[in-house]
């Protein structure tokens, strides 16, 4: 009897008129939680009853207040029929469970019913009385927290990080059920809710239990995702990474505790090159074709249907407990389980999956990124038989993550980070993808060597470290003596190759590192997570999207999965292509955030693939692109080619002046001296050497094209062409990007708006793959656009973690959703941070310097040098005495294409190369805000004096100008909405739009009345839409996370450091107003 | 090919005050898109139609879904669907409900409350302008049933500014008292006038103004005082308190204004113009004709003479003070507090 949970029932407002004749209501309250019910008593003839009940006792295990959902339902009394029901509240009692979270629910709370909406607002007040539990056999996992975050939260300090933890959980669907033939659309509307509110505690259950086992106490970048099966059941899976995480003491000042307050802008912006070793000559490889690496495979389900239900033991960094991934294994399995399943493991390697969720990491934590590695597979759903052994979907993942992990491997890293997994459904075929970063975590922070079973159950970390970045230094330094170290710039460690460059997995040109001239960097650098914050970057960043559409045969079954299996690689290609085209057309040689969402439907297959370019200061600067005719005879056409080759070449300059991109290296090469003392370089060790130096520069060292060279001659290569220049720049005063932050720009306000917008779009039957691709492009292109319109009041501002979603929920529709928050920052304060970092020195320097750096680079001719790229005859100069990468692709043939791109498949590993990237935890970089602002902040809070507590949202880890105090829990709801008079709601964008606003206002109720005044992390995961116009219906249905949080004005911390309590107090107290 | 479904929800709701007015004035989506493409909005954010288009449907769809917040606004404040900054509700509110007063110059002393969609609808046509009627109707229905002080209601439960609150307490006080209004003498006076004179009528001679019980709706002018007013009669009946007022009132006046002498050889019709308009207020076909009695009996005389505003000022403010000065009138109350309306409607009626 470990909990006893209180509630209480003290009025209702703006209720709907239940009886015509008086239009009045006559509401009661019932409140549920498991299989007890307690009753208010009517309060008669009233829209605004003030019940104030007794307080509703209920005592229950804690597992099932972990599980179960307070379920409130107001009632309409009717003395001669059935009570008619006015609308439902979940309330989640997670929060309260943990004491570091919130301790009661108290506020306004909107009266929810899935066919009529928002009905009404209703008060009540939750509270829970927990009693320790020593048991440590016990099935609960009260007082794990969970964070949404994928970064150590803001007021949290990681004492180590424990790895990653999974799990899924299957049901039926209620929705496929054949009792869902007879009842209404309420009914089955609420059964679903209710099993989804009920699964995902069970789910969060069953990680938190995992946490405890691995000696965690929280669960950082929980991902949690819902596959909607249809026939076959209902999924919810998660994953997220085990932490143990410790409050920073809120009586340090605010500075001490966020050292990255200070200025991280310094760090970008810093050349970066200045006290290292600077200036090797820099060579260029062979021409690297850019390759898309997937492993996609199909299997039918039915060989994984036997499968022992063991497997899934390698899932996890845990030793399971036997109801790990199972449905509701009994309660006697345990550690003891688990101790004899892991006999069998005994590296590490072999035994866990190294993968983090996570996007940011404190400094010195990552060390080098290899690229991103992804991994897709399809599958036909088979009917879930047996919801408690759903060991078939656990084996699915455990067959990709495996891939992943040995995509990892061929690139040389025992770590994947910004890990992901995502899945998308049609009928009875699903795509199964996961993707990630291959990475090099720091062996200062990693248990070293194979864990073997004492030291699991001894609960050693994996690894050790701190958010502070004066903790990191201290680490250093210690780490050297350890040997493991060398001794790395921060800005461009993280880009250094961590695979060994004479077996490198892929064809790739390496150079020497731009910053620090002594380790080997790829050209092109793709990978998952956000830009690290002490990253060297020139200039500022964009969105960049691919898009691709392309039809498919109608099938079923396993002809359909082969169908798509087959089609999966040369989308990706293309993807990737086009990735890599648009990046060179933006002057830029990296990108970050890079999520790739592909989605089928009965005729076609979707694919969207967003990350945001930047240029890496340390990266070389990217060739030009060429466009090469295959047919020369012909005058008109050579004209053609040559109009398109100039109008590519003005892009790209333009480009390089919207976002800034003057690459310093030129500057560097004059006070350059030519190649790292081979000391230094001894210095390292490691098992992916990079000692190898030498060797590899004669290798690489042979001049090639100096650019990205397209050979048209096919129609084709012309879309792909007509694609790249489509791309509307975004118009002044707008950023883009689909990361946490955006490079260069610090100084937010603190305007913020989240939004979410939602676009289907209806296709005509008939149509070529190119048309479509064109639609899609358009389609997305607009939207991208309405946005930029729809925000302009906030100019100048930055469109952040732009997150797109595409769907195909029926035939010939296409769905896209957009969840971003637009950030409005100062522009002045913008251009007085450039002067003080330099970079507009920087930027004068070097086109001062232009001509007298191509002198010097025609006397140093003997070495290959890089080519000032800022100089607008730039792209000509190039191929004349400039090796810069070449990426060559023949489009003429696409057969050859696609069978090399198959060898390469079989050739190496399947890997999606690039990406690097080290990270700060800390994203708080919004500078002091000068004193106009601060004082307009203050006026802003006068608003919570207005009945309605004003409840920020972003997608972002932070809010600008402001420190985050207290993580009040994870908000993970789910709602859905039907109606059955479409046109009256105004049409499908009518209804959606209330829906979507309904779900908004019922995020904030609750994160009002756990006393936050923020969702930060918040993301909408779901959004299936489905309509039916002809019977004047329609259905969505929509799933929502972010975690909750209280935050303050640093304006006001500065003001008042002392009295944070009150301040808490003050801001839970306005939150919870009425 | 064609776009489905388009929506886009802010976590604070986004306003545009500019597409609000277009739809606040009825305009359809396509009419509002041309009207903002010509005030050239296509050149901000390099926007396109069919961006403007979005935008447009975007915005009115969102307004739609407030207007059933609107009609309550009281509900505005503490509903949780839409996040709106508290100035930005205001506007809201106050926008909604802000009307043409060439509208309302028509509407004034219609019976509002019932039966008058049709009035409304011609006026709507004779006006030209498009006009969304019922939210404003639904303010005079509303307020009509509610007791005690009019303007104070009207803000309380509608939240609009004083301004705006006051010209609608004029309108349901004209429409309450049924003033006549529409005769072709009273074309030239403006809503503006009309609701400055409802102000002083309501702020002196209801009886909300004397005490502030709130038993009844306010806007009732005092029986009372009205029958009082009949005493005022002596003033232009007995000789020798006429003489004697118009001896006072040349003692102040001579050399001071331009026509003296046509005062002078006037007063008793002057004054008498005056005091029998006060003293058939009691009757309710009189009282609706107070505007027109002014006019004709008052206004119109004093424009065909020539009388200067300033001049009219200097005579009313003189007429009605010197009055004080005569020993054998006993209504000095009554008098101020007819006189103070008065003279204060007749000089903003006082125009072309």
């Amino acid at each position: 009897m470990p909990g006893k949970l209180k509630a209480k029932i003290v009025a209702g407002r703006h209720l709907p008129i239940m009886d015509r004749a008086s239009d009045l209501t006559d509401a009661f309250v019932e409140v549920k939680f498991g299989n007890t019910t307690f009753k208010t008593d009517v309060y008669p003839k009233s829209l605004n009853p003030q019940w104030n009940s007794e307080w509703f006792k209920f005592e229950v295990d804690d597992e099932d207040l972990q599980d179960e959902p307070l379920q409130i339902t107001v009632l309409d009394h009717d003395t001669y029929s059935a009570n008619d029901a006015i609308g439902k509240v979940y309330i989640d009692i997670d929060p309260l469970l943990c004491s570091e979270a919130a301790t009661v629910i108290s506020g306004w709370l909107p009266i929810y019913d899935t066919i009529h909406g928002i009905r009404g607002e209703i008060n009540v007040l939750v509270k829970v009385d927990l009693f320790n539990d020593l048991n440590r056999f016990r099935q609960s996992s009260c007082g794990v927290k969970f964070f949404c975050t994928t970064s150590i939260p803001r007021c949290y300090r990681a004492v180590m990080v424990h790895g990653f933890v999974e799990e899924l959980v299957v049901n039926e669907d209620p929705e496929y059920q054949w009792i869902d033939r007879i009842r209404t659309p309420r009914a089955s509307n609420e059964a679903r809710q209710r099993l989804i509110f009920l699964m995902s505690g069970e789910l969060q259950r069953k990680i938190g239990l995992k946490v405890l086992e691995m000696g965690g106490n929280a669960v950082v970048g929980y991902l949690q995702c819902f596959d909607l099966e249809g026939e076959s059941g209902l999924v919810v899976r998660a994953i997220g990474t085990a932490c143990t995480l410790e409050k920073i003491s809120s009586t340090l000042p605010a500075t001490a505790t966020h050292p990255s307050n200070s200025s991280p802008s310094k760090d970008m912006k810093e050349p970066g090159f200045g006290e290292e070793a600077p200036g090797v000559p820099l060579s260029s490889g062979p021409p690297t074709p850019l390759r898309a690496q997937t492993f996609s495979s199909f299997s039918p389900s039915k060989s994984y249907s036997r499968q022992s239900s063991s497997s899934d033991t390698e899932l996890s960094l845990t030793p399971k407990t036997g109801m790990g991934s199972g449905g509701s294994a009994g309660k006697e399995a345990g550690p003891l389980k688990a101790l004899l399943r892991q006999q069998t493991q005994s590296a590490l390697e072999q035994r866990e999956y190294p993968f983090f969720p996570l996007t940011a990491f404190p400094p010195g934590f990552l060390l080098h990124v290899g690229g991103v590695v992804s991994a897709r597979s399809v599958k036909l759903l088979d009917r879930i038989h047996n919801p408690d052994e759903p060991e078939t979907r656990d084996a699915w993942w455990e067959e990709i993550r495996q891939e992943i992990k040995s995509h990892a491997k061929a690139l040389g890293c025992q770590a994947v980070v910004g890990y992901s997994e995502s899945t998308s459904i049609c009928e009875e075929v699903c795509i199964l993808s996961a993707s990630g970063t291959a990475a090099i975590l720091s062996s200062r922070f990693m248990q070293d060597g194979p864990l073997d079973t004492e030291h699991r159950l001894s609960r050693q970390p994996l690894c050790v470290f701190s958010t502070g970045s004066e903790r990191v230094e201290g680490d250093m330094g210690s780490s050297a003596s350890l040997g493991f170290e060398e001794v790395v710039s921060p800005g461009c460690g993280f880009c250094h190759i961590p695979y060994d460059e004479l077996n490198i997995p892929f064809p790739a040109q390496l150079t020497y590192c731009y910053c620090c001239r002594r380790y080997k960097v790829p050209d092109v650098l793709f990978t998952t997570i956000d830009l690290p914050t002490e990253a060297n970057v020139t200039g500022k960043g964009c969105l960049i999207q691919a898009r691709l559409c392309r039809t498919k045969k109608k099938a079923q079954g396993e002809g359909n999965a082969t169908v798509i299996s087959n089609l999966l690689p040369f989308l990706e290609y293309e993807l990737h292509t086009q990735l890599m085209n648009k990046l060179k057309l933006r002057g830029m040689n990296a990108l970050f955030g890079l999520r790739i969402q592909i989605s089928i439907g009965e005729t076609m297959l979707l694919g969207l693939a967003s990350a945001t370019g930047v240029y890496l200061t340390a990266l070389p600067s990217p060739g030009g692109i060429q466009i090469a005719g295959k047919t020369p005879s012909d005058i008109t056409y050579e004209q053609h080619i040559s109009n398109m080759q100039k109008k590519i070449n003005d892009t790209i300059a333009k480009n390089k002046e919207l976002y800034e991109i003057n690459p310093p290296e030129v500057v560097e090469e004059i006070i350059g001296s030519p190649i790292p003392e081979p000391r230094q370089r001894s210095r390292l060790f490691r098992s992916q050497s990079e000692s190898s130096d030498e060797v590899s520069e004669l290798d690489l060292s042979h001049g090639k094209k100096d650019a990205f060279v397209l050979e048209i001659d096919d129609t084709d290569a012309v879309e792909d062409i007509h694609a790249l220049l489509t791309d509307f720049p975004t118009p002044a005063g707008f950023y883009s990007c689909n990361t946490e932050i955006m490079p260069g720009i610090q100084n937010w306000t603190s305007a913020i708006q989240m939004f979410t917008s939602v676009r289907v779009f209806r296709l005509n039957a008939s149509l070529t793959s190119q048309g479509l691709n064109k639609i899609f492009s358009d389609l997305c292109e607009n939207l991208l656009k309405s946005l930029y319109f729809k925000l302009r009041s906030m100019v100048p501002c930055c469109l952040c973690h732009l997150n797109f979603t595409v769907a195909i929920p029926e035939d010939e529709l296409i769905q896209v959703a957009v969840t971003a928050v637009a950030m409005s920052f100062d522009k002045e304060q913008l251009l007085e941070n450039g002067k003080q970092s330099g970079e507009k020195t920087l930027i004068k320097a070097i086109t001062e310097n232009d001509e007298q750096l191509q002198f010097n680079l025609e006397l140093n001719a003997e070495t290959p040098s890089p080519n000032p790229l800022s100089s607008p005859k730039g792209l000509s100069e190039v191929g004349s005495h400039l090796s810069a990468r070449a990426l060559s692709v023949d489009y003429s043939s696409f057969a050859d294409r696609c069978s090399s791109w198959i060898e390469q498949l079989k050739l190496k590993a399947h890997t999606i190369r690039r990406g690097s990237v080290k990270t700060t935890s800390s994203m708080e970089k919004a500078s002091p805000l000068p004193e106009g602002r601060s004082r307009s902040l203050r006026s802003n809070r006068s608003y919570s004096g207005s009945s309605v507590a004003v409840v920020k949202m972003t997608p972002l880890s932070f809010i600008p100008g402001a420190k985050i105090i207290k993580y009040l829990g994870i908000i993970n709801m789910f709602f859905i909405r039907e109606t059955t008079s479409l046109r009256e709601e105004g049409g499908v964008s009518g209804f959606l739009h209330t829906f979507i606003a309904e779900v908004f206002a019922m995020v904030r109720a609750h994160v009002a009345a756990l006393g936050g005044n923020a969702v930060v992390s918040y993301s909408m995961k779901e959004c299936v839409f489905m309509e039916n116009p002809n019977k004047n219906q329609a259905q969505c249905l929509i799933n929502v996370s972010g975690d909750a949080v209280i935050f303050v004005r640093e304006s006001e911390l500065e003001s008042t450091s002392v009295q944070t309590q009150s301040a808490t107090t003050h801001t839970s107290n306005g939150a919870e107003g009425t | 090919m064609s776009t489905e479904l388009d929506v886009f929800v802010g976590n604070t709701t986004v306003l545009d005050e500019d597409v609000y007015q277009l739809w606040l004035d009825g305009h359809t989506v396509s009419n509002a898109v041309r009207i903002r493409m010509e005030a050239g909005a296509l050149q901000e954010c390099e926007a396109n139609a069919e961006v403007l288009h979005s935008d447009t449907m975007d915005q009115f769809r969102t307004f739609q879904m407030c207007e059933r917040l609107l009609q309550s606004p009281s509900k505005v404040a503490n509903q949780l669907l839409f996040q709106i900054p508290p100035h930005r509700q205001t506007m809201l509110i106050e926008r909604y409900y802000e009307f043409d007063s060439v509208f309302a110059r028509e509407v004034l002393g219609k019976k509002l409350s019932k039966g008058t969609k049709k009035d409304l609808d011609d006026i709507s046509s004779k006006t030209g302008i498009a006009l969304k009627c019922c939210r404003r109707q639904h303010v005079f229905k509303v307020v009509e049933e509610l007791k005690g002080p009019l303007v104070e209601n009207i803000q309380r439960h509608f939240l609009l500014s004083d301004v705006l609150a006051r010209d609608y307490a004029a309108i349901v006080f004209f429409a309450n008292s049924r003033f006549e209004t529409g005769k072709r003498k009273l074309q030239y006076l403006s809503f503006q006038d009309f609701a400055f004179c409802a102000g002083q009528l309501i702020s002196y001679w209801t009886v909300g103004a004397v005490n502030n019980v709130m038993e009844d709706l306010d806007v009732d002018l005092e029986k009372e005082f009205l029958h009082d007013l009949k005493d005022l009669k002596v003033l232009v009946n007995d000789k020798d308190m006429l003489d004697q007022h118009k001896s006072l009132v040349c003692a102040q006046l001579r050399g001071k204004i331009k026509v003296f002498s046509e005062m002078e050889a006037s007063f008793k019709n002057l004054s008498r113009a005056l005091v029998n308009i006060a003293s058939k207020l009691t009757h309710t076909k009189d009282f609706r004709d107070l505007f027109i009695d002014l006019v004709e009996k008052f206004i119109e005389p004093r424009r065909s003479d020539k009388w200067t505003i300033g001049d009219l000022r200097l005579f009313l403010k003189h007429y009605s003070s010197s009055v004080h000065t005569l020993e054998a009138f006993r209504h000095q109350v009554i008098w101020d507090r007819y006189m103070g309306v008065i003279k204060s409607c007749i000089l903003k009626m006082y125009h072309d």
